[in-house]
Parts: C-alpha cells; sequence; structure tokens
C-alpha cells in the first residue's frame, strides 16, 4: 500500500516525493516504452500498408497462403491462427487474473495463474515456429518470371491448385556437378528446386488440364486464371521454378508479402519470446517469496503491462496480416 | 497504487460483482468479437465485400473497427487504462493515436499514388 498521502497544503512540488500521475516510477517507464514500442510497431504495419496499396491489384490473398493446421490435411484457411489468437488472449487473461491475485497477496494463486501464463506464451511462439516453417516449406511450388511475378498454377476443371509434383515432367539430364577437387575456387551449389523451368514447361505442354493463375486479382476479388493460349505465351517468361517461400523469393505472390511476415510477425514473435523470458523469471521471483517480501506484486503488474501489449499487437497483426 | 478498480463496462450497462469477475466478462466479450471476424473471414458475405466505403470494402471496414474495440478493451480492463488518471491515460492513448493516423494518412497517400504510376503505364513492372 502506498503511504504517500499529502494534502495540499503541504505538498512541496519540487523536492520530489509526490506523484501527479498515481502511479510509480516502474510503472510510469513501463507505459513510456510501451508507447515507444506501439510506434515501431506501427510504423512496421503501415509500410506493409504502403507496399500493398502499392501493388493493391497483385497482392497475395492471405486465405490463400495460410491454410494449414498441424496433423490435419485440407484446406482451413484462418482456422490456426484464430486458434494462436485465442491462445495469446486467453494467456492475457490468467496474466491479469495473476495481477489481481498480486493486489490480494495471494502468493499461491499469483504461482498458478503465472505459470498457466508462460504455457499460453510458449504454444503461441510453438505455433508460430510452425507457422514459420509451413510457410518457408511451400505448398504447391510457382514459377517466376523476368520480372519476379509469380505465375501458378491450376487444375482447369475444378478450379483447384496443383502442385508442380503433379505436372511436372521429369527429363533425364546429364548435369555436371562443380565438386571441391575440380576447380581453385568452389561454392556449394546451394538449394536446388525440385524441377527446373523446362520441365515444369514440358509438363504444362503435356497436360492440357492445367491452366496458369496471374497475381492479378479481378473484380470478384480472386486471382485470374489465364486460357490455354495465353498460358503458353506467359510461360516463356518464366526464368526461374519457386518453392516455399525466403526473403528473395515467394511462391505465394509478391516478394514483399513474405518479407513482411517475417519482418512483422518475426519481431513480434521476439516479443513473446522475450515476454516468456521476463514471465518466466518473475514466476521464480514470486516462488521465492521476492514480492512477499517486498511488501507488494508490483512486479507482477509491470511484467503484465508488457504481456498484453505483445497481445494486443497480435490483434493488429492478426486483423492486418490475416483478415483484411 | 490503485487497488479499487472500476467494475463497469459499455458505459455502466454491464456491471461485475468484482475484479475477477469483470476480467472474464472481458474475455467473453472478446472471444465473441474475434469469432464474429473469423467467421466474417470465412464466409466474406458478398453484401459486405462487394461494398466500398471510401475505397475500401465493408468487410475490411468491419476487420479494422472490431480490433479497434478489441484494442480498447484490452487496454482498457487487462492494462488497467481504466483505472489510470485521465492524464496518464490520454498522454499514453492520444500521442500514438496522433502520430500513427498521420503516419497512416501519408503513406497511403503516396502508395495510392505509386499504383497510379505503374498503372498509367509509366513503369513497366509485370513482365
Amino acid at each position: 500500500m502506498d503511504s504517500t498521502v499529502t494534502t495540499a497544503s503541504e505538498e512541496n512540488v519540487w523536492s520530489g516525493g509526490n506523484r501527479p500521475l498515481n502511479a510509480s516510477y516502474g510503472k510510469l517507464m513501463m507505459w513510456f516504452f510501451l508507447v515507444s514500442d506501439a510506434l515501431t510497431f506501427s510504423g512496421f504495419l503501415a509500410s506493409y500498408g504502403f507496399s500493398r496499396f502499392k501493388f493493391i491489384e497483385t497482392w497475395p490473398i492471405a486465405d490463400e497462403v495460410f491454410t494449414h493446421v498441424p496433423f490435419f490435411h485440407g484446406n482451413f484457411p484462418m482456422y490456426y491462427v484464430a486458434f494462436m489468437t485465442f491462445i495469446l488472449i486467453m494467456s492475457s487473461v490468467t496474466m491479469v487474473l495473476a495481477v489481481d491475485a498480486g493486489h490480494r497477496m495471494k502468493k499461491n494463486s499469483v504461482i498458478w495463474y503465472m505459470f498457466l501464463t508462460i504455457i499460453g506464451g510458449a504454444i503461441f511462439v510453438g505455433s508460430q515456429a510452425w507457422e514459420w516453417a509451413t510457410f518457408i516449406k511451400g505448398d504447391f511450388g510457382a514459377l517466376e518470371t523476368k520480372g519476379g511475378r509469380i505465375l501458378q498454377f491450376v487444375k482447369a476443371d475444378t478450379g483447384e491448385r496443383t502442385a508442380l509434383a503433379d505436372f511436372a515432367k521429369v527429363i533425364p539430364d546429364s548435369r555436371l556437378e562443380h565438386e571441391r577437387k575440380n576447380g581453385v575456387w568452389y561454392y556449394d551449389e546451394g538449394y536446388m528446386t525440385s524441377y527446373n523451368v523446362n520441365e515444369v514447361i514440358e509438363g504444362f505442354k503435356a497436360n492440357s488440364n492445367i491452366l496458369v493463375r496471374t497475381e492479378t486479382i479481378n473484380a470478384e476479388g480472386e486471382k485470374v486464371v489465364l486460357d490455354r493460349q495465353q498460358s503458353l505465351t506467359k510461360l516463356r517468361d518464366a526464368t526461374q521454378v519457386v518453392e516455399g517461400a525466403n526473403l528473395i523469393h515467394n511462391e505465394y505472390g509478391s516478394r514483399l508479402f513474405a518479407d513482411f511476415f517475417f519482418f512483422i510477425t518475426g519481431f513480434h514473435g521476439f516479443h513473446v519470446f522475450s515476454g516468456v523470458v521476463i514471465n518466466i523469471i518473475i514466476f521464480f521471483n514470486v516462488i521465492l517469496g521476492t514480492y512477499e517480501r517486498r511488501g507488494h506484486y508490483e512486479m507482477v503488474e509491470k511484467v503484465g503491462l508488457y504481456w498484453h501489449f505483445v497481445d494486443l499487437v497480435w490483434v493488429f497483426v492478426f486483423t492486418f496480416f490475416y483478415l483484411v | 497504487m490503485a487497488h479499487e478498480h472500476k467494475l463497469e463496462i459499455f458505459r455502466g450497462l454491464l456491471k461485475f460483482k468484482s475484479n475477477t469477475q469483470k476480467i472474464w466478462g472481458v474475455l467473453v466479450f472478446l472471444t465473441i468479437v474475434t469469432a464474429i471476424e473469423v467467421g466474417l473471414g470465412i464466409t466474406k458475405p458478398v453484401v459486405l465485400t462487394g461494398n466500398y466505403f471510401l475505397g475500401m470494402k465493408l468487410l475490411n471496414w468491419i476487420f479494422i473497427i472490431l480490433t479497434l474495440v478489441k484494442a480498447y478493451y484490452i487496454a482498457w480492463d487487462f492494462m488497467h487504462l481504466r483505472d489510470e488518471k485521465n492524464a496518464l491515460r490520454r498522454a499514453i492513448v492520444w500521442t500514438p493515436i496522433f502520430l500513427v493516423a498521420y503516419l497512416i494518412f501519408i503513406l497511403l497517400f503516396e502508395a495510392d499514388y505509386i499504383y497510379n504510376v505503374f498503372k498509367d503505364g509509366y513503369v513497366k513492372w509485370n513482365f
């Protein structure tokens, strides 16, 4: 409890000790940090908006990118992200319950709620790692053109996406691999795609049920699918096969989409990770009775503010990356 | 430290008996809002995707508004802004809102301009 009650007549404004905002130094500094961190995240999200408005007609549709749920096969747009959102909100609730228990000096409840919060945070970080892995690994594969645009493939009869592996022709050729013993200068050749451009194009020619889907979005909000003739013309522009996504190539569409995905969810995931670490430290402090001896649980309240902030940011990331 | 909590939400429409109860109440509310968002995101009603307001689909406006609603309840009830002094609350809330509104305004206008430059064929980028 605070005991700095001052009456108006005795209050000395300039010698310190009074709290015009009725909040402690530590709490104010946490708010100070959170406001500046909120501005950082806003900068990221606003620049995402900038790139998206710049390429508004060709931006990837998030529902078609994030369609996986662990242990299940099929097309489940957004279900898993919604689950992650719920986990994070839930862990926010256990955190605020821990703060509430701290106010009432109930040590055991604080321990229990902090523990649940940490578990929730860990599930969230794990889910995000899984989401990244799925995104990097890729889904169907695509071709990239000279201009860096992406050509995807659909089945003509059903309109469903089709993977390169379903139609690409395997053309046996002898490829001479450069080895360390053959040169003064030696580089590892790095990652090779499963098929080369020629194999995909030959496979396309052999299978009349495949069409090219471009990045362009039509008036109905769907990606434009070319007819057979246009597809063949378009395929002449293709320069390489893209499987999955990284900072340079992205089979889902615009490269910037992948860049922002890694940057924004990565920065947020880093916040969640540090939040979990800080929560663990505070958790052990609570067990050791540090705050019991100190007489108040304000430290739990301060990490709670940080934890809620992480949840708050996710609410915005969820909207602007997955929903809108 | 502010030990006493304001226990009313929705401008006093809903009053809780204890802080714990209020927390669960807010959780229920946030869950409902998220469920609505996900439901709309999956079904995508044509009424909402076909109509525009200020150049943006109505569906996206709904998403953004619901997000701000969620953000309000997280900040007000979980971060206890409801119980803070007005001066502190205003300093925390209006500073970012002002700066972010300005940033969004200026960046989105610029992006739309670049979109038009690309579209009108001064720059070839889709090849």
